[in-house]
């Protein structure tokens, strides 16, 4: 799986290429700059980007720029954005356009080398992955929302790691459930909320997500 | 007569008795200034100056109000009272008191004496039945200069009156603005006044700014000091004691590996707390409008935010901007039981303003609240202010308006406006020195040189039309380049 790095802390970029390296990924392109990101993002079209908000020239929010105008020019390029503070204004420009395929992470996550891997394969497959402070925020907002509140702790406690973007398996292995248990409470979820359930996961995710976040448009 | 001019007559009369009131206190205060010069009688002169100052402050509310003349106070701030020494006594010069008394009464005098204003306010009150009482008794002395010829029954003395009365409608609104312009040559502040209090307006600033710099400094410090500071200890602390174990009780120095990592995850989130304090990272990289978009986006009310800012201001102006709309709608989420709040950025000109207004049930006390304060505070120190209306029951709004926050936009000028600017400026000089005037010289004294003025080269016939042409032709082009610069300069200052 060819992968491009954008990040422009020496020592960071160093350990994200090592990293993904002994993982299997072929690091096609290390990049430190917003410029140089997009470049070799049309240039190499690589199967996944991890990519960090903050990069030079300006450190603004350059990365983020970048990896938005090339989802732009190649829809659904898979992107991972690593940032060291999670904004849920950020994460929303990421999934407006709908289409899966991006992650939105804090930094301190790459330290759970098997988690942060699987959240690389995840947005590389067209899933999302986002950061459980993102969803956190997001959950808390919607709280006082009917249907959140007609949830049950349980159902909460699912539909929060839904909306970071696991799969039904992974929900089970993390809650001690069985699939068929998991499976039931997305159902529920899904009935409460008065979305159209859907095999498939990420079209599930979106869906969540899309629902958490267009309840309150700013 | 209508009913505006017998409303102007109303306040024409009522100006003229606050001028007889002013004449007998400028008396008053006259003597008092009389007694305590001549006689040492000190005590009287502060009633007498508080006297004065009361009926001038009534004389500057009516020349707003009824001359449409606004007159700020012109008077230096009070002196703060005097603070005992560390042994308890006051000083006040080279004696010591026991009570505050004496040195507050002291302290007062200089100030009123000091003050121009003071004597200003005098020769006001004492002057004014001459200039400002004149105008608006005109009407009344018309009438009464017609009485006697009246009263010895002469029909003409009727001629002033009626005249008085035809004039009336023009004449009485002119007199009560005359009225105000008078009182505000005296009764306003001059211009050193008015920098006197600018400057102690800075001054306060200025020790409010340093004042809540150095307290945040100090929170700062804190946090790091209690937070990530301890945390990291712990790490290494964790980290040593997981190294000794590693070859003795492997299991055991995984768990401690697994607590270190748990504690740096710790560490990373409160230093994050602290930036956000310091300077929000979506402050920095997007600026005020994305940043209050998260802002609201974070609350758990339904926030509605329209944004409209033409440029980012500076940094400091930004983030004070930013944590007072933070504050208030903390303080919205947190006392207000409001459920919707809307927040509207926009300029007006140099003007930053910035307006929150929530559903909630009002009854907030800028008096009570230190936060408040605290805002206020944070924008005083450029210029800003915050204005909240908070009935009972409510909705409130708080509007904070920053002066002077955003830069001026110059439009870029339009690509043929800038050509035609620069053509102008740089070759009007050409048809119309050489080719014009030069020319004409070169005509007029006959020379045989032809050089390179094109006119010398025409037939005849033509030669003097082509020198006036080049002439229009420079000054037409000089014209253009200085009406286009005046425009740009125009727009610059519109903006």
């Amino acid at each position: 799986m060819s992968v491009v790095i954008a990040e422009d802390l020496h020592l960071l970029r160093e350990g994200l290429v090592a990293l993904l390296q002994a993982h299997g990924f072929k690091v096609v392109a290390a990049v430190e700059s917003g410029p140089d990101l997009l470049a070799a993002l049309l240039r190499e079209r690589p199967d996944v980007a991890v990519v960090d908000v903050r990069l030079p020239p300006t450190f603004t929010d350059e990365g983020l720029q970048a990896a938005l105008e090339a989802r732009r020019r190649i829809p659904g390029l898979p992107v991972l954005v690593l940032s060291q503070h999670v904004e849920q204004l950020y994460a929303r420009e990421l999934l407006a356009d709908g289409s899966g395929g991006v992650g939105y992470l804090l930094k301190d996550r790459v330290f759970n080398a098997g988690q942060f891997i699987d959240a690389v394969r995840r947005v590389a497959e067209g899933g999302t992955a986002m950061d459980p402070e993102v969803i956190a925020k997001l959950l808390a907002r919607n709280a006082r929302n009917e249907p959140i509140g007609r949830l049950t702790p349980r159902e909460r406690e699912v539909l929060e790691l839904m909306a970071e973007g696991r799969s039904n398996a992974a929900i089970g292995q993390r809650l001690f459930l069985s699939d068929s248990a998991v499976g039931k409470h997305t159902a529920n979820i899904f009935a409460k909320l008065g979305l159209a359930p859907s095999d498939d996961d990420n079209r599930r995710v979106l869906a969540v997500l899309a629902f958490l976040n267009g309840k309150q448009a700013p | 007569m209508n009913r505006r001019t017998l409303a102007a007559l109303g306040h024409a009369t009522g100006l003229l008795g606050m001028v007889i009131i002013g004449q007998l206190v400028g008396l008053v205060m006259l003597v008092a200034v009389l007694l305590s010069f001549l006689l040492g009688l000190v005590f009287v002169l502060p009633s007498a100056v508080r006297l004065t100052r009361a009926t001038t402050g009534a004389q500057r509310r009516l020349a707003a109000r009824w001359s449409g003349v606004t007159i700020d106070e012109p008077y230096r701030p009070a002196p703060p009272p005097p603070r005992p020494q560390r042994d308890g006594w006051y000083r006040d010069g080279r004696n010591l008191y026991k009570t505050p008394r004496v040195p507050a009464f002291n302290r007062r005098l200089t100030w009123m004496v000091n003050d121009p204003a003071t004597w200003r306010d005098l020769a006001y009150l004492m002057l004014n039945p001459w200039a400002g009482g004149l105008i608006v008794a005109l009407p009344v002395l018309l009438v009464a200069a017609g009485l006697p010829m009246l009263l010895d029954g002469n029909m003409l003395g009727l001629l002033p009156a009626v005249i008085a009365v035809a004039t009336a409608p023009v004449v009485i609104p002119w007199s009560l603005r005359a009225h105000g312009q008078i009182a505000h040559g005296l009764l306003a502040p001059t211009e050193k006044a008015r920098l006197a209090q600018r400057v102690s307006h800075l001054a306060r600033t200025r020790i409010d700014a340093v004042d809540s710099q150095a307290a945040e400094l100090r929170r700062i410090e804190r946090d790091l000091h209690d937070g990530a500071q301890a945390r990291l200890v712990a790490i290494g602390m964790t980290i040593g004691a997981a190294e000794q174990l590693v070859d003795t009780d492997p299991a055991a120095a995984k768990a401690l590996l697994a607590k270190a990592s748990e504690a740096s995850a710790t560490a990373l989130r409160e230093l994050r707390q602290v930036v956000r304090g310091i300077h929000p990272p979506v402050l920095a990289e997007r600026g005020l409008g994305d940043a209050v978009r998260a802002l609201a986006l974070d609350t758990p009310l339904t926030a509605h935010v329209t944004v409209d800012l033409p440029v980012r201001p500076d940094a400091p102006v930004e983030s004070a901007a930013y944590f007072a709309i933070s504050e208030l709608l903390t303080n919205t989420v947190k006392h207000g039981g409001a459920t919707e709040v809307w927040i509207d950025i926009s300029h007006q000109g140099t003007t930053l303003r910035a307006t929150v207004t929530d559903d909630g049930q009002g009854g907030a006390d800028p008096e009570r609240g230190t936060g408040l304060q605290g805002i206020e505070r944070r924008l005083a120190a450029f210029d800003g202010v915050l204005a909240l209306n908070s009935p009972i029951g409510g909705p409130t709004t708080a509007v904070l308006e920053l002066t002077r926050a955003l830069d001026s936009v110059v439009p870029p000028l339009a690509r043929w406006k800038s050509t035609t600017l620069g053509v102008c400026w740089g070759l009007c000089w050409l048809p119309m020195i050489p080719q014009g005037f030069v020319a004409m010289v070169m005509k007029l004294t006959g020379a045989p040189e032809k050089s390179w003025f094109l006119a010398l080269h025409m037939p005849e016939a033509l030669q003097w039309p082509t020198i006036v042409g080049m002439i229009i032709l420079g000054g037409g082009m000089l014209a253009t380049a200085v009406t286009l610069t005046n425009q740009a300069k125009r727009d610059k200052v519109d903006r």
